[in-house]
């Protein structure tokens, strides 16, 4: 009765051996890596970049341990791991030298990072080591709230010029258009330009919503923002606040930020190592600046271009392909009138483009700007860390009124999305406020890592060798069952690429605590079986059977506690729900399942069985 | 080994009556303190700064206070953190003052004090997570309580359920009244803990649950305290030597973890305890009062036999 079938061993077999595995990354440590990342918000850092950075350490001879290209959200970033730091200082130098032409405006950041030594074979099966939290390895937390209200009011402002500009195309006469609070209020003369304006609205204006009202002489339409596109308003400008973000802390040169949305209108910026909160926080906090001006294409302003000088009242800026352009001085518009930017589509010839909506003070400027400049060319211009790059420069081909501005040509979707992003990179989306800091000093990390594992280790030993010495074998099965219990905790929480935390290395003690409930719950009933009177073939097979209704409920009762931490836990609450969860799972496979095999394997074959290793069983004398 | 050797069984539920004044007595104490005395709670709960800095040589206290004091800072706690060279400083939520510049600001002053002074840590919370994080508390809280409701009603009987929850409550209670009395610092870490433990200790009624029904089904001819006098004595031994493992590990925890952990630890263990206590004493007597009867166990199962025929005559 106490056999398994081969199969059944084979499996937990199987199921150590990728335990194995997938824990093994943890145990590598690190290895000196340079990492390469986009300096400019124009420059990107595709696998083009990657094979770059292979080829110019291979010229200078510095071999690398492997090369990776990763894209986190906009952002693309290139690592190289190096054999010592050695290689590592020599390797910077000279990514630095030969990517960055001209130092005092470098297109790339190179850093010194950091990357897992574990080998490639197996980086190859994506077994890569946990990602440890904040509190383990020293960084800046932050938690900011993004201003929700701040940005449906932009979006009401923009949705008022649109009513404005349908209604004067269409001929609607109205008596002023004005934003209140969180709607935008029409006042008509009388009821029938009402109905007009109302048909115009409802035709080209699905985001708008319109109630009518009347208040003494004068017919009013009442529009608010229906609530999917309130929605939608709210998740593009928590996306956008997300992408600017990125795009400014990877000039931090961070090995691995992370930037998530937490919430409705929450995210979250982790830096690891980061240890200056005061920059940190000015580069998040700081805005780029759009500004568009005329570009100088004239024969004269040609001539000093190849001349190499640069006439009064002209400056020059390089295009993102590299080429100069002379730009004037004036600055027609900034980023402040651009209420947003999208990739998209010509609608005539279904080219890719990009659509550019402006409010009403730049949509009059540049009605009048596009007027007067017809054939000429402008330039939109990014201004970054006080130097400005030429994002696009378009030729006017006539005079645009309206607000709603196209640029089209010879660019490809991905030019036209990529173009769009940098438009909108110029600013938040919404203003942000930090709500939560946390600076956790390098060493203390450090400490908090040692202490987390010596604390799991002391315990685990303590409690390894008393199960032994009460139980004898099966507690020896028990200790055995419990390593491997660890072994599949840290394998999926690794498997998982779950962030382990101080509170998470907690719950691994008090998870290993608890899984050995179910070892003593089997072993007790086995002895009250052998009390009883049960042979010990019996027995084994009752504890287990019987252990096993009892081992399940008290489980699923724990599960239902680590459920709600999770559901309803956030920060260090959730690190420890995500691995007492696990551990809870993994502990109810190894005390049965695991220590059920070793019993079996090592008693199951035994036909006359007399006696069971697993220490007195003490029967009460009749009295 | 063995630390059991129980020759019959103990007449538990014969003291029902004055353990369950002792637990009530405990509860009401604990009440008392919390609501008279209330909780020290983290920043994380009340929104402000929290600096740690470490120096080289054991620093005095007072002249940090009085560097603190000197920034203009009434309401604020200097203390130490771990070890007599760690210092903790805790500082309030200021109006119209950025955070950054809060702690860079303090950290300039010790500096010029002392300059070997090392910044270990910095949280600072904004006022409107406080409030956030004890509705989630509650919630989670409440969350546990009905979801192990529901699960033990399934599984046993609604009088158990109710019963197993009434007791692990009051352990949770208990606990919350220990860091009211000894102020100790209430952090989420420590609510994790309690709602951990809540689910550990049910695990505990469960167990004796488990057993109190296989007794009826079992025992036919024996009465109610009996089966569950029985049924504790059968699991005491089970008792004590999970209880004693858990323990192992929390204590390992409690000694080497650092302070970070400290209170975590703190909280599991007494959890640990008035568990077994409730689960053994409170659970049980609380399903006896409401008046858990053999039926209300075990379902009567019709046999296939039982039905209905009708034959012609």
């Amino acid at each position: 009765m106490n056999r398994y079938p081969l199969w059944k061993y084979i499996m937990i077999a199987v199921a150590v051996v990728i335990s194995i595995l997938y824990t093994l990354p943890n145990f590598f440590g690190e290895s000196p890596a340079v990492q390469v990342s986009s300096a400019k918000t124009t420059v990107k850092v595709d696998p083009a970049v990657m094979a770059r950075v292979g080829q110019i350490l291979d010229t200078a001879k510095l071999a690398n341990t492997g090369l990776y290209f990763d894209q986190n959200g906009p952002v693309g970033t290139v690592r190289a791991r190096l054999q010592n730091t050695d290689a590592q200082l020599r390797a910077k130098d000279l990514l630095e030298r030969e990517l960055n032409p001209n130092p005092t405006d470098p297109s790339y950041i190179v850093a010194l990072n950091l990357l897992s030594a574990s080998p490639s074979w197996l980086t190859a099966i994506h077994a890569l080591p946990m990602y440890l939290g904040l509190d383990l390895r020293g960084g800046v937390h932050f938690l900011l709230q993004v201003d929700m209200k701040g940005a449906l009011t932009k979006r009401y402002d923009s949705l008022t010029s649109d009513i404005r500009t349908q209604l004067r195309d269409k001929n609607v006469r109205n008596a002023g258009i004005n934003r209140v609070g969180d709607t935008i209020e029409i006042v008509f003369r009388d009821n029938e330009s009402r109905g007009r304006a109302r048909d115009v609205l409802r035709d080209n204006l699905p985001d708008l919503q319109v109630v009518e009202q009347n208040a003494g002489a004068d017919f009013k339409l009442i529009g608010s923002l229906t609530p999917a596109s309130i929605k939608a308003a709210q998740d593009s400008a928590l996306r956008q606040n997300i992408t600017t973000l990125h795009n400014r802390i990877n000039e931090l040169g961070v090995a691995e930020p992370i930037i998530q949305q937490q919430g409705a209108d929450r995210i979250v910026v982790q830096l690891p190592g980061v240890q200056d909160v005061a920059k940190a926080k000015d580069i998040l906090g700081r805005t780029a600046t759009l500004e568009v001006r005329l570009v100088d294409d004239s024969p004269e302003a040609q001539s000093a271009l190849a001349g190499g000088t640069v006439p009064f009242g002209l400056e020059r800026y390089s295009e993102r392909d590299g080429r100069p352009v002379l730009v004037r001085r004036q600055i027609v518009l900034t980023g402040e009138n651009l209420q947003d930017a999208q990739a998209g589509f010509d609608s005539q010839n279904q080219q890719p483009a990009v659509h550019l909506t402006l409010d009403a003070k730049g949509s009059r400027i540049f009605r009048d700007i596009t007027r007067d400049n017809i054939n000429k060319r402008m330039a939109i211009l990014l201004f970054e860390k006080g130097k400005g790059e030429v994002v696009t420069a378009p030729v006017i081909r006539g005079e645009i009124a309206g607000g709603r501005v196209q640029i089209s040509g010879s660019m490809t979707s991905a030019e036209a999305s990529d173009t769009a992003l940098l438009l909108r990179a110029g600013s938040l989306a919404a203003p942000m406020e930090i709500i939560e800091e946390r600076t956790i000093g390098p060493s203390l990390g450090a400490d908090n890592i040692k202490k987390g594992f010596d604390a799991t280790l002391y315990g685990f030993i303590a409690v390894a060798v008393f199960i032994s010495v009460y139980y004898m074998l099966f507690g020896v099965f028990s200790a055995v069952a419990l390593s491997v219990n660890v072994l599949m905790l840290l394998a999926v929480l690794s498997m998982l690429q779950a962030t382990l935390t101080l509170p998470g290395i907690a719950a691994i003690a008090f998870t290993l605590g608890m899984a050995i409930d179910a070892n003593v719950l089997i072993n007790e009933r086995i002895r009250e079986e052998l009390r009883n009177g049960a042979s010990p073939q019996q027995a084994i097979n009752l504890g287990f059977d019987r252990a096993w209704g009892t081992i399940l409920d008290s489980n699923i009762t724990t599960l239902i506690a680590g459920v709600a931490l999770l559901a309803f836990g956030s920060g260090p609450v959730r690190g420890f729900a995500v691995v007492h969860c696990i551990g809870i799972a993994t502990s109810m496979f190894t005390s049965v399942v695991v220590t059920r095999a070793m019993a079996n394997l090592w008693y199951g074959r035994k036909k006359k069985l007399t006696k069971l290793s697993i220490g007195t069983v003490w029967k009460p004398t009749k009295v | 080994m063995e630390f059991f050797r129980i020759r019959k069984t103990i007449p538990f539920m014969r003291y029902a009556l004055i353990l369950n004044l002792i637990s009530l007595v405990t509860f009401l104490a604990a009440v008392f303190f919390i609501a008279t005395k209330g909780f020290h709670l983290s920043i994380e709960f009340t929104g402000g700064t929290v600096m740690e800095v470490a120096y080289p040589q054991a620093p005095e206290l007072d002249k940090v206070r009085t560097v603190i004091a000197g920034q203009g800072y009434s309401d604020f706690q200097v203390q130490n953190f771990g070890t007599s060279r760690d210092v903790m400083i805790r500082l309030p939520l200021q109006a119209g003052k950025e955070s950054a510049a809060q702690s860079q600001e303090v950290l300039g002053a010790l500096k010029a004090a002392d300059a070997t002074v090392e910044l270990r840590r910095v949280e600072f919370v904004g006022p409107q997570i406080g409030k956030e994080l004890a509705h989630d508390g509650l919630m989670a809280l409440a969350f546990v309580v009905i979801g192990i409701i529901i699960y033990l009603a399934f599984r046993f009987e609604w009088k158990f359920a109710v019963a197993g929850v009434i007791a692990n409550l009051h352990d949770v209670v208990i606990i919350l009244g220990f860091f009211a009395f000894f102020q100790w610092e209430f952090s989420l870490p420590v609510l994790a803990a309690i709602l951990a433990v809540l689910g550990y200790s049910v695990n505990e009624s469960v167990v004796i649950m488990d057993r109190i029904r296989e007794n009826f089904r079992k025992y036919r001819k024996a009465s109610v305290t009996e089966v569950i006098d029985s049924a504790i004595t059968a699991t005491i031994s089970r008792t004590i030597i999970t209880h004693g493992s858990t323990q192992m590990m929390i204590l390992a925890m409690l000694f080497f973890g650092g302070p970070t952990l400290h209170y975590f630890s703190m909280a599991i263990t007494i959890g640990i305890w008035f568990g077994i206590y409730s689960s053994v004493f409170v659970a049980a007597s609380i399903a006896m009062w409401l008046g858990i009867t053999r039926e209300d166990m075990i379902k009567p199962v019709k046999k296939e036999g039982d039905k209905d025929e009708v034959l012609a005559e």
